[in-house]
């Protein structure tokens, strides 16, 4: 399983959706709700029966609506499309029901619109505006880049805007993010060694970071909190952050992992935490202080679980916290293929894995109080 | 025992005897040594005087300090013997002890010495002597046979000594006799003799009559010529007082300085009898004359073209004309401040002018090396400069409140000059000349030391500079030449060879790169040696002895060189694989990190030591930077580089297989009939790679084999046929326990680092390389979806990989772990998974 989302619209519940990959029985999401007070985890399970998941995004207005890319396979020709779905209406707020008789009702998704892409290939992504109303996505096949708009409540996916990107040989987005800053007009986008940015409104290239991994690209995230600062991933085991002003040099590097870096997530609410998951099954917490949105000695150097008087923390020098790896975390025993934070709570991510292990964890208490306090 | 009783008689009545030993008898001779007797001390002296005598002349008196042992028991009982002997020899008692007296003062020493010695008892020439005790030792110890046989010896002995005495009292009869004849024989003599000194008395007192009688006659005479000499004198002075004025006009044109002393003889005696009025027209004269001169001097003072001598002569005689001293020594010193302006304008002619803006390129090449610019700027000016200060000095005393600072003006003038010229040595040129320049310049400078204390300082600083300033460019001028090899290396490596032919080997190329950069080293030490050769006189400077030796060669040139070649050697990993910069190739990240390897095992320490030989550190001096760090400096960059190599070679393998896998239809695809052939060109593609490594790096260990290895079935094959393992037993209830045995599996298998440090073997290298291969094969498979084709011919491929692979390993189960996963993951990709025949896929590969 490679496809993971937190239901962004939520703001909640704990909940993500799981998108199975199997070739030959019928595909299923997972609606994972973990209940953060009694530490159980809920799940409801919806059949996708087109075909295998590889991409699922979440509508930021609308609960009950998600988009998935999935593989269609006939005998001779895999073709990736991309439709936007609705899930039934008691599972949308999260019905805890048991999970013993989740297996017996089965539910399936509603089908709202397919996104035709008959004439431009396969769909690697499908990005929603973020702080949007849910009417506006963008979805990414082989070298275009497709803008859509949703119309009689997401019933129907009219194509607003296109454009391609030309060059020699074969040209191929392997994934994109939409910046939530200057009114989310940029994307970002990812082919080969290459990251892009684009504005939605011209569809044209507004930057260009060539070679901006040493292989390609996997992955990329908006800073939430700081305009321009764009961190991207790929097969050089590297993350990397980047200012979009001045792109001939990354900020910072990370090269903490041993394998490929599939992901990078930054935290929605505290943009010093990056989450990277990487195909040599680890998933890495690193606090990236010094690129972060925190003024620098914002934090208090001390014990924060200590119940000190407020007064004896201001007259301590408040020294800024070091870039560091938080956590290493080990649970996964194959390549890690997704990580998200939880939209709910800042405080809490998945990761999933290639056997189909989906982990939540949390940041350590220690660093969450050091954040906070 | 009889014949020892009497001899305890005898002893006992001796004993007895000592209070009434004064009293010349028999008692007397029995006590030889007596305790209480002023000859106490002597006695053990008088004896070895006496036995001297007898061995040697038999003078009494001799001197023979020497000490005669006297051995212990046969020695104890001569004594005893000698003793009574002696005393009966000299009889008359009182005769023989004045004579003692000073012989005890002249034998004080060794008296002091016997008594410092612990008292005896039994030692019979010892002070301490007590013949009882010694009898009772004797007579306890020793038996009758040596008894008797000493009693005869001590009869043989007395008869000796009998007839000794007796030949020397005839002998002295003799000698009396014969003194008594001389004296006889004197006295007429004598008599004679007094008649002829009566004869020569009288002859002399008439010799002196005579005499007086001359010299009366002549005394009257000799005074008038006394007084007509005088007269002379007196007229031939005024004679030359007249002629004065005369001389004055006539030299003080051409012979300004016979002048002055002509006057200055005349002066005096002129200003004596000035108030005659003869005298006082001369001196009024030679007066106007020497004003007139004064006038002359000092136009020519001020004249441009005087020589320093001419000058100092000339500011002589002004003073000898008793003009003011201080107007004088500053005429003086603006003069000499002239022409040494002069000269230094002529030594600031020879450097370029300084170029304000900068926009000249390069400056054209100074006209003469810096040897002769040093050498003229030494003789001219630092000549002119001591040559001046010393005649200041001469003329104006100790007075130096005027020449220090304008010595330090013009000397720091100086300095800035050289300070240019050295500057414009930019090249390498010839250090010796430069090391000869500068010690010509600090030797002359040490003739200023004196005028100028602070000078040294400032003289010092700037050979120290000049040094330190050529040493770093020793440092730019190796990296230059440490790029230039690495360039040389670049285009052997890159130059096309021809087929069948070899190019130059890695080992070759890195014994070449590693001797020209040793030997250039070498080269540069030994250059910069030069600064503290014996003969160099700066070299002793406590600046050469410690902290140039420190921090300008070891830490500046060897450390800074070595820490660079480490940088630059990382560089080649961290940097140019960044931003699409033409990266390094890969033999030479591969020659870049043997070299720091070696540099890391041996030549770091050798060059260290090399330094240290040549410029031995002080102990008191600045941190040094120790060899194990630079080591591990140089193993960091060394473990860089071939990690780097490791991941470019093995992202190159990857690149091929990603490439390979994302291009082909995987579903589609038809039934496989041999290996495809990029797998054929990763073999050999690891081959070579191996090769390459092979030439650098030593084997490494491998683990174990197991003797099957090669003939390993893919356990996935297999596992398909045992139902369960891959084969997914997919239930909607649980989709995540869909591999739960193969997580167990893996659960007890290691987890592999894929982008793991390497260590310094091929093994290890290869291993990487194949990891990173292999992992990547295994996340592209999982991208795809295969047909039943495409699953076989992923089996196919793998089959053959692992045949080829496994033996690059370290661990062959590393490479079977990741073929393993590849073909699950195949298997779970695929739409209809029906794995081929384990034995086709044998023959495939093996036909392949």
């Amino acid at each position: 399983a490679r496809a993971l989302t937190p239901q962004t619209a939520e703001t909640d519940a704990i909940r993500f959706l799981v998108g199975t990959q199997s070739l030959r029985y019928d595909n299923q999401i997972h609606i994972i709700d973990f209940d953060d007070e009694n530490n159980i985890i809920n799940k409801n399970v919806l059949l996708h029966q087109v075909g295998e998941i590889w991409h699922i995004s979440t509508s930021p207005a609308d609960k009950g609506v998600l988009a998935t890319c999935y593989n269609k396979t006939s005998d001779t020709k895999v073709m990736t499309c991309a439709a936007v779905w609705r899930m039934p209406k008691e599972l949308e707020s999260g019905s805890h029901e048991s999970p013993d008789d989740s297996s017996s009702n089965t539910q399936t998704l509603e089908l709202l619109c397919h996104l035709d892409n008959t004439a431009h290939g396969n769909m690697a992504c499908v990005m929603w505006e973020p702080m949007g109303d849910g009417k506006k996505i963008i979805s990414l096949a082989d070298n275009n880049i497709l803008l859509w708009d949703l119309q009689e409540s997401s019933a129907k996916a009219l194509l607003s805007s296109s454009t391609a990107l030309e060059g020699k040989g074969q040209l191929k987005f392997t994934s994109g993010r939409w910046s939530p800053h200057h009114n989310c007009t940029q994307i970002a986008t990812a082919n080969d060694t290459t990251v892009r940015g684009w504005d939605t409104r011209s569809m044209r290239q507004i930057y260009c970071i060539e070679n901006a991994h040493g292989q390609l690209v996997r992955d990329l995230d908006f800073n939430p909190n700081k305009q321009y600062y764009l961190a991207s991933c790929g097969d050089d085991c590297k993350v990397k952050f980047w200012d979009t002003r001045n792109v001939t040099e990354p900020v910072k590097i990370l090269e903490e992992h041993s394998h490929w870096v599939w992901n990078v997530r930054y935290n929605h609410s505290h943009d010093q935490l990056i989450l990277t998951g990487s195909s040599d099954s680890r998933v890495i917490l690193s606090n990236m202080v010094s690129i972060s949105s925190e003024p620098f000695g914002h934090m208090v150097d001390d014990d924060e679980l200590s119940d000190q008087e407020d007064q004896h923390q201001e007259e301590k020098i408040k020294e800024p916290l070091q870039d560091s790896v938080i956590a290493t975390y080990e649970e996964h025993e194959d390549s890690v293929y997704a990580v998200e934070w939880s939209s709910a709570d800042p405080w809490l991510f998945a990761s999933l894995s290639y056997d189909g292990r989906l982990v939540i964890n949390r940041v350590p208490r220690a660093l969450k109080y050091h954040i906070l306090l | 025992m009889r014949v020892l009783v009497p001899m305890a008689q005898h002893d006992t009545g001796r004993a007895g005897s000592v209070p009434v030993a004064a009293a010349p008898g028999p008692g007397n001779w029995a006590s030889p040594c007596p305790a209480s007797l002023p000859c106490r001390h002597g006695n053990p002296a008088w004896h070895r005087k006496w036995r001297k005598g007898q061995a040697g002349s038999g003078r009494w008196g001799g001197s023979g300090g020497a000490m005669a042992a006297v051995t212990t028991e046969s020695g104890a009982g001569s004594g005893a013997a000698g003793s009574p002997e002696a005393t009966g020899g000299s009889t008359g008692g009182g005769g023989w002890r004045r004579p003692h007296g000073p012989l005890q003062r002249y034998y004080g020493p060794s008296t002091a010495e016997a008594a410092e010695a612990a008292p005896d008892p039994t030692d019979i020439n010892g002070p301490h002597f007590d013949p009882e005790v010694f009898m009772t030792k004797v007579r306890s110890e020793c038996p009758l046979g040596q008894l008797l046989a000493r009693e005869a010896a001590l009869g043989r002995e007395i008869r000796a000594l009998d007839s000794d005495m007796q030949t020397l009292l005839y002998e002295n009869y003799n000698k009396f006799i014969s003194a008594t004849d001389t004296i006889r024989k004197m006295k007429v003599d004598f008599r004679h003799m007094e008649a002829e000194m009566d004869d020569l008395a009288a002859n002399m007192a008439a010799i002196s009559a005579s005499s007086a009688r001359v010299s009366a006659a002549l005394q009257d005479r000799h005074r008038r010529g006394a007084q007509l000499a005088g007269v002379q004198a007196l007229l031939r002075k005024l004679q030359a007082l007249v002629e004065v004025p005369g001389r004055l006009r006539r030299w003080a044109g051409t012979e300004p300085a016979r002048a002055l002393r002509c006057h200055a003889r005349a002066r005096a005696v002129l200003r004596h009898y000035r108030h005659l009025p003869s005298f006082r027209a001369i001196e009024d004269e030679s007066h106007a004359i020497m004003a007139d001169l004064a006038q002359r001097l000092r136009t020519r003072l001020r004249e441009e073209t005087l020589d320093p001598k001419e000058l100092t002569e000339c500011v002589e005689m002004l003073l000898q004309l008793e003009e003011p001293a201080e107007e004088l020594s500053e005429e003086f010193l603006s003069q000499a401040g002239a022409r040494l302006e002069a000269e230094l304008a002529a030594l600031e002619a020879e450097l370029p002018t300084a170029d304000p803006s900068g926009t000249a390129s390069t400056p054209p090449p100074p006209a003469s090396d810096i040897l002769d610019f040093v050498d003229r700027g030494s003789s001219a000016f630092v000549g002119t400069l001591c040559q001046l200060a010393g005649s200041y000095r001469a003329l104006f005393g100790g007075d130096t409140g005027h020449l220090e600072p304008f010595a330090a003006a013009l000397a720091t003038r100086y300095f800035a000059l050289l300070e240019r010229r050295l500057a414009l040595e930019r090249g390498l040129g010839d250090t010796s000349l430069l090391v000869r320049a500068l010690d010509r310049f600090h030797r002359r400078l040490r003739a200023l030391l004196e005028l100028l204390p602070a000078g040294a300082d400032a003289a010092a600083a700037l050979v120290a500079r000049a040094a330190r300033e050529r040493v770093d460019r020793y440092l730019r001028a190796l990296q230059t030449f440490f790029l230039g090899c690495l360039g040389d290396v670049r285009q052997a490596l890159a130059a096309p060879r021809p087929p069948g032919k070899e190019g130059p080997g890695l080992p070759d190329l890195l014994a070449t790169l590693a001797a020209s950069v040793l030997g250039q080293l070498k080269a540069v030490l030994a250059y910069v040696q030069l600064f503290t050769a014996r003969d160099v006189a700066f070299a002793s400077l406590p600046y050469f002895k410690g902290e140039f030796c420190v921090t300008a060669v070891r830490e500046g040139l060897v450390v800074a060189f070595v820490r660079w070649l480490c940088r630059t050697a990382r560089g080649f990993a961290d940097g140019p694989a960044e931003r699409g910069a033409p990266a390094a190739p890969p033999a030479l990240l591969l020659l870049l990190a043997r070299l720091c390897l070696d540099y890391e095992n041996s030549t770091i320490s050798y060059i260290l030591t090399l330094t240290d030989e040549q410029f031995p550190p002080q102990d008191s001096g600045p941190a040094v930077t120790p060899g194990p760090a630079l080591c591990a400096e140089a193993r960091a960059a060394a473990q860089r580089l071939l990690d780097h190599y490791v991941q470019v070679q093995g992202a190159a393998v990857a690149q091929m297989l990603r490439k390979s896998v994302e291009t082909r239809d995987w579903l589609g695809t038809v039934e496989p009939r041999n290996v495809r052939a990029v797998m054929k060109r990763v073999v050999e593609d690891i081959t070579a790679i191996d090769v390459q490594v092979g030439q650098l790096f030593e084997e490494g260990v491998r683990r174990a084999q197991s003797s099957d290895s090669s003939r390993r079935a893919f356990s996935v094959y297999s596992s398909s046929r045992a139902p369960g393992r891959y084969a997914p037993s997919y239930t909607p209830s649980a989709p995540m326990d869909t591999h739960l045995l193969s997580n167990i599996q893996k659960l007890f298998s290691e987890r592999i680092d894929i982008f793991s440090p390497v260590e310094f073997n091929k093994v290890s290298v290869l291993t990487g390389i194949i990891k990173i291969s292999l992992k990547t094969l295994l996340e592209c498979v999982r991208l795809r979806t295969l047909g039943r084709f495409g699953l076989q011919q992923v089996q196919v491929d793998g089959h053959y990989l692992q045949l080829y692979l496994w033996r690059f390993a370290s661990d062959e189960r590393v490479v079977q772990g990741l073929l393993d996963e590849v073909a699950a993951s195949a298997a779970h990709r695929c739409l209809d998974p029906v794995p081929m025949e384990h034995s086709v896929v044998e023959l495939i590969c093996e036909r392949g």
